[in-house]
């Protein structure tokens, strides 16, 4: 730079500020309107999602009267009293038009077989649910994340190997099967190991309260969250890596070494943000399977969520809750594409523009 | 210009201040852990810890039952489900119960009974010494109440309407004294499987299809039991019920948890978290039998295991509907396929030994009711006969060996199977070895719910089995007409369709036959009439396969006595009887009191060395890169 600065040097400075300025502006709107239309999309899909959800799960074959009383002493009068309160003896469009009148005010309906509010039962399940897969996705993200990039960064060496190979091998372990390992050899115990976690639930029911119950669900929490971190890593591990390998060749990073960055700040500062995209799609797609959680991982553990609500909702089938179930695993995954969507501006300004 | 900006190294300070707190942090929650676990090493006998949790429960011992089927609903108008109606049967007197020797009708909330003499209206005497857990005296007030409101409240027949149906009047004539009117006589009155409940808590309830019993603990009843605490697929807790009549239960709590995977509810049987694991398979039964203070019953079931032909679905308007094989409406069709059947083979190697082979529709352990074919009606394992009867009947094989009919139809069949039942799967392998050699073919559609082809009676053999009350009423009756769905579009509570004028007969005069001698011998001609028409063939009944452990529960009643099952019994006597060992009644049980103290300091220790590994290896790996 000269460092004499000319009347004209000055209007161009301005000038740029101004263009720069404006661009700003231009940006902060583009963002607005990428937002707005992305907002728009989601609702647009949950409206699809409540409208599916009722035809859907009409074609599971089976008729829920029937099954809820298979067995049981059952006389004609009771099954169309039942079928009266189910609202399953009224025609199919005026089945649909209730449920969306009450679905758009809120109202999942109520359950067949457990004969309370669908709402009620999912948000005594959900917290569950929350905890258990939440947990899991934050360790596993983060486990993947990191094992990704070294293992990309060293690539071909003997700890990317290792770490490949070993993340590789847990993800086609099934999850109900190491959960049972783990099961057998960290909760009952085996040759040296003593049992040192419980065998199932989400606590022990001796009336804790505060710090010691926190502290008795996390100890429940142990051996299902590692099953599902191990079981799951090797996903975040192998997008990162890949996404990290394609930056490497990237020129970029010459320059940035050239620039005499030690190794570290090169990968940290310059590579990883931008290879980090892909894994932040999945990652948010993860999140959205959260509120599903894990149908295995749940039964092994007896762990109280929502998984074994779904799968005792399919087999009456028990429509309204499986309609209800659904809309609120699409609702989780909309929301969380969503917000994956108003992040990409901000993690890459190209997207967007 | 210059264009290398140096990059300003991270602000060092904040950073390392961070772990530093972090360390901090876990050295101290290291330490607060680790006495902990060492007070509890074996040289100081975890005193602390177990006098905590004894304190917790409040002393005693507790009898855990590993459960997996979901409480549909804990009001006893409502649920249908086996393990609400269990819980049901231990909080609630009903009139009548059965026997644990032999499943004869004994006294329960009623003493005596008797019927008038045009059979339309029994009496019952209510016991005086049964009191609601609230203080208040049981009476017949509630037993009216209860069946009243059964009958004019829809919404309250959900459970039990069936009971009801035939009921003209019920009346309370005094406290004692309960009078039932009935439209027609009906065998089954000493059979009301109906939980009595106290009129003055539940003539508060409003929407009887909504309320569920499950907001305010205990929940007042007259069983062995209270229902103490409920949460929804973690645990069911009960406390004995000091003053009931029969005498109070000698555990000092009854915890129903939950584990929805058989192999973990067993892995908690090895460890001792629970006492008694219900519904094992013939593998992990196998497994516990050799291990230490675990006791496998392997006991005669209630169920049996059948598979049922199409016999042309119809509906009471007379319509045919379905596409049943015709060749199954022929009787020789029907024996040949059964004589070819082996059952020996499918009890030893299906069930692994852990069944009794079937034949009459009543299993064995309802002693008065059993029955089995004479020597010269028995359809014995003959293969060799099979062909006869196939050749006599006029089903000749081609040239590809195969049996055709007069129509030049191949005997070609398909039978239902449940895709969730590897019992099924596995005899469906059998039948096609057995029959095909017959020259019959045989395909077998596995399927998650059975129930639509079966309803609409698209299917030709189907894989059937129901579990059997103590009276047989229920079992029967859906093997009648009477219970064909009225119209091809309905659905009945017909079990396979089956409409078979002398078996109806015989129904309705068992059905109102009050000498018991008498209707056990109408029973046993049904199911001689059922077992000739060949329409439902008993194959076996299947064992219970249970385990407890024997340092918990010292003792137990089985039902029948002598060879019966534990869990899913007639009455309550499992449970009410069971008798803690000295080790469990002491100090609580030594197995599940353990997490709190030894076991969760050990955890969080583990984890917290994990947590600092990989923070140093971490910090290690980040000095070596700057190094670089």
């Amino acid at each position: 730079m000269t460092t004499a600065s000319t009347p004209a040097d000055v209007a161009r400075a301005e000038q740029a500020r101004a263009t720069d300025g404006a661009s700003r502006t231009g940006s902060s709107l583009g963002y607005l309107r990428h937002a707005a239309g992305k907002l728009g999309g989601a609702l647009v899909s949950l409206l699809a999602v409540l409208v599916t959800s009722f035809f859907l799960f009409r074609i599971i074959p089976g008729d829920p009267v029937k099954a809820m009383t298979h067995g049981v002493p059952t006389t004609a009068e009771q099954l169309a009293t039942l079928r009266r309160q189910f609202g399953l003896d009224l025609p199919l469009w005026q089945q649909f038009t209730d449920y969306c009148a009450k679905a758009l005010s809120g109202d999942l309906g109520t359950s067949f077989q457990f004969r309370a509010p669908v709402g009620e039962l999912i948000a005594e399940k959900l917290p569950a649910t929350l905890l258990l897969t939440g947990v899991a996705v934050v360790i596993y993200s983060a486990l993947g994340l990191w094992l990704g990039t070294r293992s990309a960064w060293r690539h071909g060496g003997l700890g990317d190997k290792l770490n490949t190979g070993i993340a590789l091998t847990l993800w086609s372990v099934p999850s109900f099967w190491l959960g049972l390992l783990l099961i057998i050899v960290f909760s009952v115990g085996m040759g040296p190991i003593p049992g040192l976690f419980p065998t199932g639930g989400m606590e022990s029911g001796t009336g804790e309260t505060g710090f010691a119950y926190v502290l008795d669900v996390a100890h429940h929490l142990v051996l299902p969250v590692v099953t599902l971190v191990a079981v799951g890593y090797a996903q975040t591990l192998l997008v990162m890596r890949s996404s990290l390998l394609d930056e490497m060749g990237g020129d970029y990073l010459t320059t940035a070494r050239a620039k005499g960055l030690r190794d570290d700040v090169v990968r940290r500062r310059h590579a990883v943000p931008n290879a980090l995209l892909p894994t932040v799609t999945m990652i948010f797609i993860n999140l959205g399977h959260v509120a599903a959680g894990s149908i295995l991982v749940e039964t092994v553990f007896s762990w109280p969520g929502l998984g074994g609500l779904f799968y005792q909702a399919l087999s009456v089938p028990d429509l309204p809750l499986v309609q209800g179930l659904f809309v609120v695993f699409a609702g989780a995954m909309i929301l969380m594409n969503l917000i994956a969507d108003l992040l990409y501006p901000l993690l890459d300004p190209r997207v967007g523009r | 210009m210059v264009m290398v900006t140096k990059v300003p190294s991270r602000p060092a300070a904040p950073r390392r201040l961070l772990r530093l707190l972090l360390a901090t942090g876990v050295a101290a929650t290291a330490l607060s852990a680790v006495p902990q676990a060492a007070q509890a090493s074996p040289a100081a006998p975890a005193a602390p810890v177990a006098q905590a949790t004894a304190d917790a429960k409040s002393g005693g011992a507790t009898l855990t039952v590993a459960v997996s089927q979901s409480i549909d609903s804990l009001s006893p108008f409502l649920a249908q489900k086996l393990t609400s109606t269990s819980i049901h049967r231990l909080a609630y007197e009903y009139l009548t119960n059965y026997d644990a020797k032999d499943a004869r009708t004994i006294p329960g909330l009623a003493t005596a009974w008797s019927p008038s003499a045009d059979k339309l209206t029994w009496t019952y005497t209510i016991r005086e010494d049964s009191k609601w857990s609230d203080g208040k005296p049981a009476t017949a007030e509630d037993a009216a109440w209860t069946f009243n409101k059964m009958m004019t409240d829809p919404n309250a027949a959900t459970a039990n309407g069936s009971f009801t149906a035939n009921f003209k009047k019920v009346t309370a004539t005094d406290p004692r004294t309960l009078v039932i009117e009935l439209k027609k006589p009906q065998a089954t009155m000493t059979a009301l499987d109906v939980p009595i409940v106290p009129k003055h808590v539940w003539e508060k309830v409003g929407d009887f299809s909504k309320f569920n019993n499950d907001q305010q603990f205990p929940i007042v009843g007259n069983g062995p039991f209270v229902i103490t605490d409920f949460k929804v697929d973690q645990y069911i807790k009960l406390k004995p019920n000091k003053t009931f009549w029969r005498g109070a239960p000698q555990f000092d709590e009854l915890v129903f948890k939950y584990y929805k995977d058989g192999d973990a509810a067993v892995a908690a049987l090895q460890k001792g978290e629970v006492s008694f694991v219900p519904n094992l398979t013939p593998a992990q039964a196998a497994a516990l039998k050799s291990q230490k203070n675990i006791k496998v019953n392997d006991a005669p079931g209630r169920r049996f295991f059948a598979i049922a032909t199409n016999p042309g679905a119809r509906s009471q308007d007379g319509k045919t509907f379905g596409n049943g094989h015709k060749a199954l409406l022929d009787p020789a069709v029907r024996k040949a396929l059964f004589l070819a059947v082996d059952r020996t083979t499918i009890v030893d190697k299906v069930f692994q030994g852990h069944a009794v082979e079937g034949e009459g529709y009543i299993p064995p352990r309802f002693g008065s009711y059993f029955w089995k074919p004479e020597n010269a009606q028995k359809r014995a394992y003959d293969p060799a006969g099979a062909e006869k009867v196939l050749d006599a009947a006029g089903y000749r094989k081609n040239g590809e060996g195969k049996r055709v009919g007069k129509d030049g139809k191949a005997l070609d069949f398909r039978i239902l199977c449940h895709a969730t039942d590897p019992n099924d799967k596995a005899i469906g392998k059998y039948l096609q070895e057995w029959w095909g050699k017959l020259g019959i073919g045989l395909k077998v559609e596995c399927l998650d719910s059975v129930s639509d082809p079966w309803v609409k009676g698209d299917y030709d053999l189907a894989f059937d089995g129901w579990s059997v009350n103590p009276d047989p009423d229920y079992v029967l009756s859906i093997h009648t007409c009477g219970t064909l769905p009225a119209t091809p579009k309905d659905s009945g509570a017909t079990d396979n369709f089956i409409c078979d004028k002398e078996f109806d007969t015989l129904y309705a005069q068992q059905a109102v036959e009050y000498d018991a001698a008498k209707r056990a011998d109408l029973v046993k001609r049904m199911q001689s009439r059922l077992y000739d028409t060949g329409y439902m063939n008993i194959m076996a009944y299947p064992n219970a396969l249970e385990a407890y452990r024997t340092d918990q529960i010292k003792s137990i009643t089985t039902m029948p006595e002598a060879a019966g099952n534990l869990w899913g019994q007639d009455g309550y006597w499992s449970w009410w009887s069971a008798v803690p060992t000295a080790s469990a009644a002491s100090s609580g049980d030594s197995d599940d009191s353990s997490p709190t103290g030894l076991i969760l300091g050990v955890g969080a220790a583990a984890i917290i060395l994990v947590g600092v590994g990989v923070w140093a290896a971490r910090r290690r790996r980040t000095s070596a890169d700057d190094r670089e």
